[in-house]
């Protein structure tokens, strides 16, 4: 680690994008830069954009998969509009990713790949390093493959395997300019390779080589580095939203005392918490990976009668899937939480890319009046605290939860301060106790109109649960009108009975002022970027970000009164506008509708932010 | 980890079991005797296996036969149509000291439940499946079932079914299943003595009995259980046994090349030595299949246990990774897990 001191440059923030062909290992790449940037102390947030397609046709641009990490001195909300910095390890990563680079960015190129035939298969007509059609970026032109090649040549390694390397070579470079530490790097190479040593060895060595490259060329007339983040005093982590929902479910079981049961099917981009549950049998944590969603769910529903918690985890198709089910577990009235991470729609859709677009589905895509409670986390580290809360309403409300996240979260990370589970909320589910002479499976408690877990196996607490309408306090089938009325009318007076346990709503900015900027779930971080920028600019703008959906907040007429206009903004055509304009019809709302597959961008909001403003 | 129950003293009768819900199967309804079989089993089932009451489940899908969780005196779910093969797993791999009994008909278990159907018998948790088979659609009154012979005319097959239909048994062999039984709703002791061998097993037991839908398809088993038909187009499987029937025991079920035929004792040389012996343990399922299949007029159907083999069940393999992962994971609490790996502190 020699660079040179005189060359290093202070700088706030930077943004870098990773693209290759989807062999070509970038997440791995992307993921090692973010852990080496935790080591660095920045606050960062991390975007992966990958194909759904396993490996696409090679060269091709629909095989390009990209991981684009934000990081700074600053706090971090976004994933970052355009990057300083791009890695494109072929023709068809640099032209996928062209528009996604600002006019002045660094182009680190692997040219041994800018040949004629992957020109071709990338459709450049032109070869772009000849064309002048990267004028204005510093385009670093490394042969990558040839000296990851050089690097390792006294290694007994076969070709592909040495190939297979290259991408640490382009993350060398990335070191040095960025003056890191390949400690991190080294430790995890070590662990993952533990058993074919000269893998180990061959990655260390490629990589210093890498940065050894960058410093030795002089190819970069600046380095940077960036201070560390002023985050508050704690323990940290990076962790992506998937891995935050399936740790806050188990915090959840451990602190309800409650053994987890998740019955699911896999499903991009949902699986990974599927994955990660599995690993952990040891918390008393049951997994079925069942024959389809149907099954999964209803499994599901079978567990939480048997006394789980119970927990289904899927995406969009997986929920409409599921509705049947939810509306049994809504009849039935036990608790389940269902994660719905979401994907562009509809049908199969976007698989690998987000959208916000199941909020309908999930407030009213079911048969019947089958209210139950919705929300969303608000970012990657906030899916823990989503997955617990939803986890903890649902037992103690005795209802299904569904918590909508969504692949910008699902796969995005941020850095997470680690909570201690002792510090979590109380977690007390109404379980009946054992020969009860009171009980009855429809008596309700009158705080929160939830009805009693009698844990099938608890002695004197026989009873029988289904779909066909139940008699109100004794749980005996009935068709009676009046009773369907009244089970239907305390179904929903239930859900609505939540918001009084849900936190209100909270402004980002001053409570009057000429724009309110509404968001809710995962563009909480882009929103507040572009709100945070215009208010330094001196704009009369706020935000507020919604996390509970059904029940929305007790105070929103309160907050919605402080403003002369209010804009919605979310990644679909305007259902979470639809439904407040249901909900609130007495104030008007502008509305800010984007669906392709990508979050916002702070550049766009503004523009349309600054546009009101301006009326 | 087994999940080993030991047989307590525990005296429970039928009425334990019984309901005070009305009972709202049609007058000569197959399912009432299926019902009375049931309540008489549970408490054999309790004394043999240490079960208490409470440690009932009974679930079902929807159907005239899922009404029955309503019908029992236990903890109960009456689902959704074709799902309760998953309701019963959740149950089961969540709570393994439970007994959980499932009930579903042949629309809920072969049509809209196929899929569900197969993968429970492939996985083998030990629930006790039992599958009313009348061969039609009885609460919608009367559309054929995957189970409806070919030609068969009902209301939604005017001009006779166009459809091969499913054999109930031949699905779960060849979905690997570890048992498999079939009973007529006519012989309640027949039907006693398979639902105990039933929860005997240890692992998935799928019962299918052949139901009367005096309504919408009368008579539709009825030259199996007919009184003047029934010896020589029943042939009860019994462990250890000959495979004789006939009212007068004289005939049997030979091994002719790779089929089975039906023989009379005494005519060709038959003796009793050439008859099939009954063994519901092998792993192989060849003759167990042929079994299934039989059909008469050409063959009798088999009843009584066709299929029973030992095979580790789901939960125990599940609970005994959760045993042997609390012995050996490094995370003793979630706290350990969140702290794992690469984190930093910032003083």
């Amino acid at each position: 680690m020699t660079a040179k001191k005189d060359k290093i440059v202070e700088i706030e923030e930077a943004v870098v994008r990773f693209a290759g062909d989807s062999g070509d290992g970038m997440q791995l790449t992307g993921s090692l830069f973010s852990d080496s940037t935790a080591f660095a102390g920045n606050d960062f947030a991390t975007f992966p954009d990958y194909p759904s397609e396993i490996r696409a046709p090679q060269g091709t641009v629909s095989g390009v998969s990209g991981f684009q990490i934000h990081f700074g001195h600053k706090n971090i909300h976004t994933t970052g509009d355009l990057a300083d910095v791009l890695v494109a390890m072929n023709p068809a990563s640099l032209k996928a990713n062209m528009r996604w680079v600002k006019k002045d960015a660094i182009i680190i190129l692997n040219n041994d790949e800018f040949t004629g035939k992957n020109l071709e298969k990338a459709g450049f007509d032109t070869n772009p390093l000849e064309d002048n059609s990267l004028t204005g970026h510093l385009v670093v032109q490394a042969p990558l493959s040839m000296l990851t090649k050089e690097a390792v040549k006294d290694l007994d390694l076969d070709n592909k395997s040495v190939l297979k390397s290259k991408n640490m070579f382009a993350l060398g470079i990335i070191y040095y300019l960025f003056n890191r530490d390949f400690t991190n790097t080294f430790t995890f190479f070590e662990n993952k390779f533990k058993k074919n040593p000269l893998v180990v060895e061959a990655n260390k060595r490629v990589l210093e080589a890498g940065y050894n490259y960058a410093e030795t060329l002089e190819v970069f007339s600046n380095t940077y580095r960036i201070e560390k983040a002023s985050l508050n005093k704690g323990h940290y982590r990076n962790v992506t939203g998937n891995l935050a929902t399936a740790w806050g479910l188990l915090a959840a079981s451990e602190r309800s005392g409650r053994k987890i049961y998740l019955g699911s099917y896999p499903i991009t981009p949902a699986t990974d918490i599927l994955q990660e549950l599995a690993k952990h049998k040891q918390f008393t944590c049951i997994t079925q990976q069942a024959e389809d969603e149907i099954a999964g769910v209803v499994s599901t529903i079978g567990a939480s009668f048997a006394g789980a918690m119970a927990v289904t985890t899927t995406s969009g198709p997986g929920l409409s899937l599921k509705s049947e089910a939810i509306g049994l577990a809504v009849m039935t009235e036990l608790p389940m939480v269902v994660v719905n991470v979401q994907r562009g729609g509809p049908s199969t859709g976007l698989p690998t890319k987000s959208e916000q677009s199941d909020l309908m589905q999930a407030l009213f895509g079911r048969n019947g009046e089958a209210p139950c409670i919705v929300m969303a986390a608000t970012g990657a580290a906030d899916a823990f605290y989503a997955a617990y809360e939803a986890a903890k309403l649902a037992m103690e409300h005795m209802t299904p939860v569904i918590l909508l996240t969504d692949g910008s979260i699902g796969n995005g990370s941020e850095v997470f301060r680690i909570p201690k589970v002792a510090d979590l909320p109380d977690i007390n589910p109404p379980i009946a106790k054992a020969d009860d002479p009171d009980y009855k499976p429809y008596k309700r408690d009158p705080k929160t109109l939830a009805r009693k877990w009698a844990i099938a196996g608890t002695p004197g607490l026989r009873h029988r649960l289904g779909g066909l309408e139940k008699e109100d306090v004794t749980g005996n089938v009935s068709h009676d009108p009046v009773n369907h009325q009244k089970m239907t009318d305390l179904r929903q007076a239930k859900v609505d009975m939540v918001v009084n346990y849900i936190p209100e709503l909270e402004v980002e900015g001053d409570a009057e002022s000429d724009l309110l900027v509404v968001g809710w779930g995962s563009t909480y971080g882009v929103l507040l970027t572009a709100v945070e920028e215009m208010r330094a600019e001196g704009k009369s703008i706020s935000m507020t970000q919604f996390k509970y959906i059904m029940p929305l907040p007790k105070n929103v007429h309160e907050v919605f009164s402080g403003f002369k206009k209010i804009i919605v903004c979310e990644n679909n055509m305007g259902q979470f506008v639809n439904y407040l304009r249901m909900t609130h019809p007495e104030f008007k709302y502008e509305q800010y509708n984007k669906v392709q597959g990508l979050p916002f961008m702070v550049s766009e909001l503004k523009t349309k932010f600054d546009t009101l403003l301006n009326e | 980890m087994e999940q080993k129950i030991e047989p307590q003293e525990i005296q429970l009768t039928k009425i334990d079991f019984k309901s005070d819900q009305m009972v709202k199967w049609c007058p000569g309804c197959g399912d009432h005797a299926i019902l009375k079989s049931v309540e008489n089993v549970f408490p054999l089932v309790g004394q043999k296996m240490g079960y208490k009451k409470e440690d009932f489940v009974v679930v079902s899908g929807i159907g005239c036969s899922s009404r029955f969780p309503y019908y029992m005196n236990t903890y109960g779910i009456h689902g959704i149509h074709g799902r309760a093969a998953a309701l019963a797993m959740g149950i089961k791999l969540t709570n393994p000291k439970l007994s959980v009994w499932m009930i579903s008909g042949d629309g809920d278990s072969m049509a809209i439940g196929g899929n569900h159907f197969i993968h429970v018998a492939r996985r083998n948790p030990d629930i006790n499946y039992l599958m009313f088979n009348n061969e039609i659609y009885g609460l919608t009154k009367g559309q054929y079932s995957p189970t409806t012979p070919k030609g068969q005319k009902t209301k939604t097959s005017p001009q006779g079914s166009f459809e091969t239909p499913f054999n109930p048994g031949e699905l779960v062999i060849g979905a690997r299943g570890k048992f498999f039984a079939r009973v007529v709703d006519t012989n309640p002791k027949l039907m006693q003595q398979v639902f105990l061998e039933a929860a005997l097993h240890h692992g998935t037991s799928i019962v299918e009995i052949l139901q009367n839908c005096v309504i919408f398809n009368n008579n539709i088993h009825a030259l199996i259980t007919g009184r003047d038909t029934k010896n020589d187009n029943q042939l009860i499987l019994e462990t250890g046994k000959p495979m004789l029937f006939g009212k007068e025991k004289n005939k049997g079920i030979i091994l002719e090349g790779t089929r089975l035929k039906a023989v009379v004792l005494g005519e060709n040389g038959i003796t009793e030595d050439d008859i099939l012996v009954h063994d519901p343990t092998t792993e192989d399922s060849g003759i167990h299949m042929m079994l299934a299949s039989m059909a008469p007029p050409e063959l009798p159907a088999a009843l009584g246990v066709i299929r029973s083999v030992k095979a580790e069940t789901l939960e125990d393999a599940i609970w005994n990774s959760v045993e042997h992962e609390k012995e050996v994971s490094p995370y003793k609490n979630v706290d350990d897990l969140l702290t794992s790996g690469n984190t930093w502190k910032i003083e």
